[in-house]
């Protein structure tokens, strides 16, 4: 498909619901008033990382300024504050994925980790030889490694969902794959390489008909469109913080309860246990029995502050406004000769992974960040969906609820430059 | 765009356009694979290395117009050198690259010359493992054996 008929498409899709105030929005955002090498940042690199609002730095900054101790321990007030502080961002996580109850929330370092303590824990339970893992092709490198290491361990075999030329998941293909061997499918809610948004409720549905259990990896997912995992009967939901405007290293993992609670700990250590002797251990309830060690405590406030945050500004019209960045993205980029781009899905977030003929995504990134202009350049921790098309990388421009029509006329610009250099 | 254009100059985008020496020459014995995992860029350096003296010298793989570059310029400077030379090499180039003016061994002046074009990489730090990665992997084909390298 061309960047013209895509745009398009893509505008066709967007639901024409548009009222961010991105200007509002901007100035929460300190970072974005810097400038990198003498220009103005143009920042398009938020499915790698976010940046992060006043409300959230000030949140953490707040937190140890006035209300840090460790917790789960003190009998002394700060530890208390600090407690309480610390249970009430579980609970902003659990409204924010609509769980059922707050003991569903496991804090974590991140998407890397929720995925590692299922596979490891859940997996090291209950998968055993023979049985068979399906991922999809265009995971991030975190949802295919742990299934990877659990199948070397166990002898469990893992099966891969295919997709259309254009990114999009294909259904049929995948429902062919599943079987009563099926244990786990783990896939993604969103592509970071693609953008493409799988059809996540006929994915879960599939595979709850063949008895297995699902993850989605929503590191992607859930910054674009509204969570409900009661509503998606999904199993397992994965999210991480710092793509969701939080602080890095933070993260969450919400279970079923029950299947949490039959799983065995994922690390040993403090917290995670209600008696130690060397008889006999006794474990604590979820989820402080996956909360091994003293966890990042400012950092997870914050991801509740970041939460608030983007709930205040509404997913839906933070989707929209994204929505609508992309459009005028393909229209614009059809400009400029010699694009290929790659994951044009109807169904997609904002993302904008593409090639410019005859120069590699690399040198094409290095031209951009002289303009001011950050993008990623390479695999993006996705080498098999690269493999894929046949490619070793893209260049990845992505938008946030900060970015603006500005944002895609300098991105434009620059790549105008990067014609201008290399012919 | 000065910068840019120190970095990618004409020389380094002809390199990249149509690399020299690409392929694996006729009579290879010495062959070390590269990885750069930070891009995902590969390259395969093939040698026959005869009486101490690198005969022939050719490379495959992709990478950014830096590193096809790169390799293309180390493939046409190192036929005929020995190891030694190609050492001392590979040392004077690291700090050309890398901004580091630590004194190298004798190097060969002219081949120095020609990786002048080279230097604007010094002004951009994420990409000087593009530069180095055929260097590094003709170290390791010329190690005995061969190897597997990676920029990390
Ligand atoms: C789709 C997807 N899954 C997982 C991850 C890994 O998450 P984290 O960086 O929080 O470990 C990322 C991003 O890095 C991602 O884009």
């Amino acid at each position: 498909m061309t960047a013209a008929t895509q745009a398009d498409t893509a505008q066709r899709n967007w639901q024409g619901r548009n009222s961010l105030d991105v200007e509002r929005v901007r100035a929460d955002f300190p970072i974005l008033a810097r400038e990198v090498n003498g220009k103005p940042l143009t920042f398009l690199d938020s499915a790698a990382s976010a940046q992060k609002p006043r409300q959230v730095i000030d949140t953490v900054r707040g937190v140890y300024e006035t209300e840090y101790a460790n917790i789960h321990r003190g009998v002394y007030f700060l530890s208390e504050r600090a407690t309480a502080n610390f249970e009430a961002a579980r609970g902003k996580v659990q409204r924010f994925l609509n769980a059922a109850d707050v003991s569903e929330i496991v804090f974590t370092r991140g998407g890397t980790e929720s995925i590692n303590l299922v596979a490891s824990s859940w997996g090291g339970r209950f998968v055993k030889e023979g049985d068979e893992i399906v991922l999809s092709i265009m995971e991030h490198h975190s949802n295919i490694v742990p299934w990877q290491l659990l199948a070397e361990r166990t002898g469990a075999v893992i099966k891969v969902a295919p997709i259309a030329d254009d990114g999009s998941f294909l259904l049929d293909e995948y429902e062919k794959l599943l079987s009563p061997r099926t244990k786990i499918v783990a896939v993604t809610h969103a592509s970071n390489a693609l953008g493409t948004i799988t059809p996540v409720k006929e994915i879960i549905r599939l595979a709850h008909a063949q008895g297995a259990k699902v993850l989605l990896d929503g590191c992607q997912g859930a910054v674009h469109a509204p969570v409900d995992v009661q509503d998606l009967d999904v199993d397992f939901y994965v999210i991480t913080g710092h793509k969701l405007y939080g602080p890095s290293g933070t993260g969450a993992l919400y279970g079923k309860k029950d299947l949490l609670d039959a799983m065995p700990p994922y690390q040993g250590g403090g917290e995670m246990i209600l008696r130690v002797s060397f008889d006999k251990t006794e474990y604590n309830v979820v989820p402080h029995k996956f909360e091994a060690g003293t966890p990042n405590i400012a950092g997870s406030i914050g991801l509740g502050a970041a939460i608030d945050y983007v709930s205040e500004l509404g997913i839906d019209r933070i989707a929209a406004h994204e929505a609508e960045i992309l459009a005028y993205a393909y229209e614009r980029i059809a400009e400029i000769d010699n694009i290929t781009l790659y994951g044009t899905a109807p169904e997609k977030a904002s993302i904008l992974s593409f090639q410019v003929e005859g120069v590699h995504p690399h040198d094409v990134g290095t031209v951009l960040d002289q303009e001011g202009v950050a993008v990623r350049a390479g695999h993006h921790c996705a080498q098999p969906v690269m493999d894929r098309f046949g490619i070793t990388g893209t260049t990845r421009a992505s938008f946030g609820a900060y970015n603006t029509h500005a944002d895609v006329d300098r991105l434009v610009a620059a790549l105008a430059k990067v014609r201008e250099l290399f012919g | 765009m000065s910068e840019l254009r120190e970095l990618y100059q004409e020389m380094i985008l002809d390199h990249g356009r149509e690399p020299r020496n690409f392929g694996r020459p006729e009579g290879a014995n010495r062959e070390a694979h590269g990885d750069n995992p930070l891009c995902g860029d590969q390259i395969d350096i093939y040698v026959r290395f005869e009486d101490g003296v690198v005969k022939d010298v050719g490379f495959e793989g992709r990478g950014c117009a830096i590193s096809q570059a790169s390799a293309s310029m180390m493939t046409e400077i190192l036929m005929g050198k020995t190891e030694g030379e190609f050492k001392a090499l590979f040392d004077s180039f690291h700090d050309l690259v890398a901004g580091s003016d630590a004194a190298a061994g004798a190097v060969d002046e002219d081949a120095l010359d020609k990786l002048m074009v080279l230097a604007g990489v010094r002004q951009f730090p994420m990409r000087v493992k593009c530069a180095t990665l055929a260097w590094h992997t003709m170290n390791a084909a010329l190690d005995e054996g061969g190897d597997h390298v990676t920029t990390e």
